[in-house]
């Protein structure tokens, strides 16, 4: 049989579907139920915004001193919905989920024996790590997709669309609107792109899923807590989350395109150094699970 | 091309201060079925983990079907069925789902026949039935039987089977034997780690035996069986008046008990022991010349004992 047959077969190169690992990949994701119920919990976040400040106050814009981003914008467009639950979720629920997903991609694999079985199809180690980051960022933009996207369903069937009023006072027609929301998705998935390689990496330090998922969720805490202490002000540029609700600055007209951009090099820097952090650690390392 | 499917040299592995495979000279044939034997705990896993690229040696090397490794992993490996201290599944995922994977990942499977060559491995291990169930509904047997499933994929060259009976009742543990048979038969080299020396004796046509870390053994099952040492076994009811007289006669290793006594026979010929005995006025109602079985010659190549129940 098999010298034969195997000596035809190519010995690199995809055959037939492209991308078939990455397909797996994502439906093992997709699959997951808890990650069916995870997304959600993020979902009905932007229902319940939307719904509290409708039964709250029908009429006048609600939200007084200290209440989230966006949500006295609400009443005037629905679209504030989905903004509203992106600045309340990029705090804790969506870094929890993304953590989630990290903390599972070599642990988890690692955890239940599969690693080991991978590891001997072959898949290369560094292809394993590109294929379980791809994974980790598609889940960080379907996760930040889903809330504004739902946001933006419930906002506009209870508050309506139309033209939207910028921070700045401004206004724009809905359709530029949208495009606005997309890219702060986009923006988004970058910083949390940056927490999911550095779950990654965390990820390849232990056989435990659930210790690694914990581990992210307390680097993302910790990071917003040093955020808030004024006497290490020095620090805070350099702070993984300290960018990320500059997303706002998306909104202004014209664009604040400082803050953002600054954003998107921090997301690299993270993204560079953890993914490098990541294939030194576990280029070398033993599988022993 | 070499001759061997598995060649290693000097291949060791020190994790801490211990020394879990110590400098094992592997030489496993194209075509044998290969019996890796050794108690629990004389570095069988861990020397398999080696051959297939999972953990670093400390030092040594070795080649699989003549590629250099792990230089030659990615060329090699998929032509090597591997199944590694156990099974190893997503628990959500059913037994086909999980077959599914795994031929994703690899780049020289040929999507078309992945669900004909999934359902074909499935059926050879007799889990055609259950390949819709999650594999945590899955009994340790039935587990057991996907991992083999899972080696068994593509079109083999060579198959590491580390411990495949594990869990399996004693139907299935024939069942799996009979595999192995019919893998070889095919042209594929099988080797098979064990704590069974019964396995060995029965599917194997070699073996090396491990023995804290060290390969102390490595020949055909033959060559071992040859080298065992024939022993006399005189009945009679005077064992002890016998065990004399085979002592006198040079006969080495001897023993008596209720109604026999035994001993080596070295360089005596059967005959002469009997016409000793008989003119000696020993009452010989029955003599045998019995080889020393293989669990004899392991007790004396490792000093202890193997578990050879099943
Ligand atoms: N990851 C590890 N860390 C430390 N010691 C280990 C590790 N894996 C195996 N060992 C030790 O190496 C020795 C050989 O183990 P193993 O190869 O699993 O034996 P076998 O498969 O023959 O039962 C054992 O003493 C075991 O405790
Ligand atoms: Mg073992």
């Amino acid at each position: 049989m098999s010298a034969v047959e195997v000596a035809a077969r190519p010995a690199t190169g995809g055959v037939g579907v492209p991308f078939r690992f990455l397909r797996s990949e994502l439906s093992l994701i997709a699959r997951r139920r808890r990650n069916q119920a995870g997304l959600a919990v993020l979902a009905a976040v932007p229902i319940v915004i939307a719904i509290a400040v409708k039964v709250a106050s029908p009429t006048s814009a609600g939200g007084g001193e200290g209440a989230p981003q966006f949500l006295s914008s609400i009443s005037g467009n629905g679209l504030f919905v989905a903004l509203a639950a992106l600045a309340l979720e990029i705090q804790l629920f969506l870094p929890i989920a993304v953590a989630a997903l990290a903390g599972d991609a070599v642990a988890g694999e690692a955890n239940v024996g599969t690693l080991r079985y991978l590891l001997t199809v072959p898949v290369h180690r560094t292809r394993l790590l590109a294929v379980k980051y791809a994974g980790i960022v598609a889940g960080a933009f379907i996760a930040t997709a889903t809330v504004a996207g739902t946001g933006l369903v419930a906002g506009l069937v209870l508050f309506g669309g139309g033209d939207v009023t910028l921070l700045s006072g401004t206004t724009i027609g809905m359709g530029e609107g949208l495009l606005r929301l997309l890219a702060i998705c986009l923006y988004l998935t970058a910083c949390l792109a940056a927490l999911g390689a550095v779950g990654l990496f965390v990820s390849t330090l232990t056989e435990q899923p659930m210790g690694a998922t914990i581990a992210i969720v307390m680097v993302n805490m910790l990071s917003w807590i040093l955020g808030v202490i004024p006497q290490i002000d020095w620090l805070h540029p350099y702070l993984l989350t300290h960018w990320w609700e500059n997303f706002g600055d998306l909104l202004r007209d014209p664009v604040a395109w400082d803050p953002v951009r600054h954003g998107l090099l921090s997301a690299a820097a993270y993204i560079v150094i953890f993914l490098s952090a990541a294939w030194a650690r576990f280029g070398a390392r033993d599988v022993t699970s | 091309m070499t001759a061997f499917a598995v060649e290693s040299c000097g291949l060791t592995k020190r994790f801490g201060r211990q020394v879990a495979v110590n400098a094992v000279d592997l030489a496993v044939p194209r075509g044998a079925v290969y019996g890796f034997l050794g108690p629990n705990g004389s570095g069988k896993t861990t020397t398999i983990r080696m051959l297939l690229g999972l953990i670093r040696p400390t030092s040594g090397g070795h080649a699989l079907l003549g590629e250099r490794m792990p230089g030659g992993a990615a060329t090699v490996l998929p032509r090597v069925g591997a199944l590694v201290e156990g099974p190893g599944f997503h628990p959500y995922l059913s037994g086909m789902d999980n077959l599914r994977r795994l031929d994703a990942a690899d780049r020289t499977a040929r999507a078309a026949t992945a669900d004909a060559r999934i359902r074909a491995a499935l059926d050879r291990v007799g889990l055609g039935a259950a390949a819709g169930k999650r594999f945590r509904a899955y009994s340790l047997g039935m587990r057991q039987r996907l991992a083999l499933a899972a080696a068994m994929l593509a079109s083999r060259d060579l198959l590491i089977l580390d411990e495949p009976t594990n869990g399996l009742d004693p139907q299935g543990t024939r069942e799996v034997r009979s595999l192995i048979g019919a893998l070889a038969a095919e042209g594929a080299t099988v080797l098979l780690s064990t704590h069974l020396l019964s396995e060995v004796e029965q599917v194997c046509s070699h073996v090396g035996v491990m023995h804290q870390g060290n390969l102390v053994a490595q020949s055909t099952l033959e060559d071992l069986r040859a080298e065992a040492a024939p022993r006399a076994r005189v009945r009679t009811d005077r064992p002890a008046d016998a065990a004399r007289v085979l002592r006198e006669l040079g006969l080495t290793e001897v023993t008596h008990d209720g109604d026999s006594a035994t001993g080596v026979l070295g360089p005596v010929a059967p005959e002469k022991a009997v016409a000793t005995l008989v003119h000696d006025g020993v009452p010989v109602s029955g003599f045998a010349v019995v080889a020393a079985d293989l669990e004899e010659q392991f007790v004396a190549l490792t000093g202890e004992g193997f578990d050879v129940s099943g």
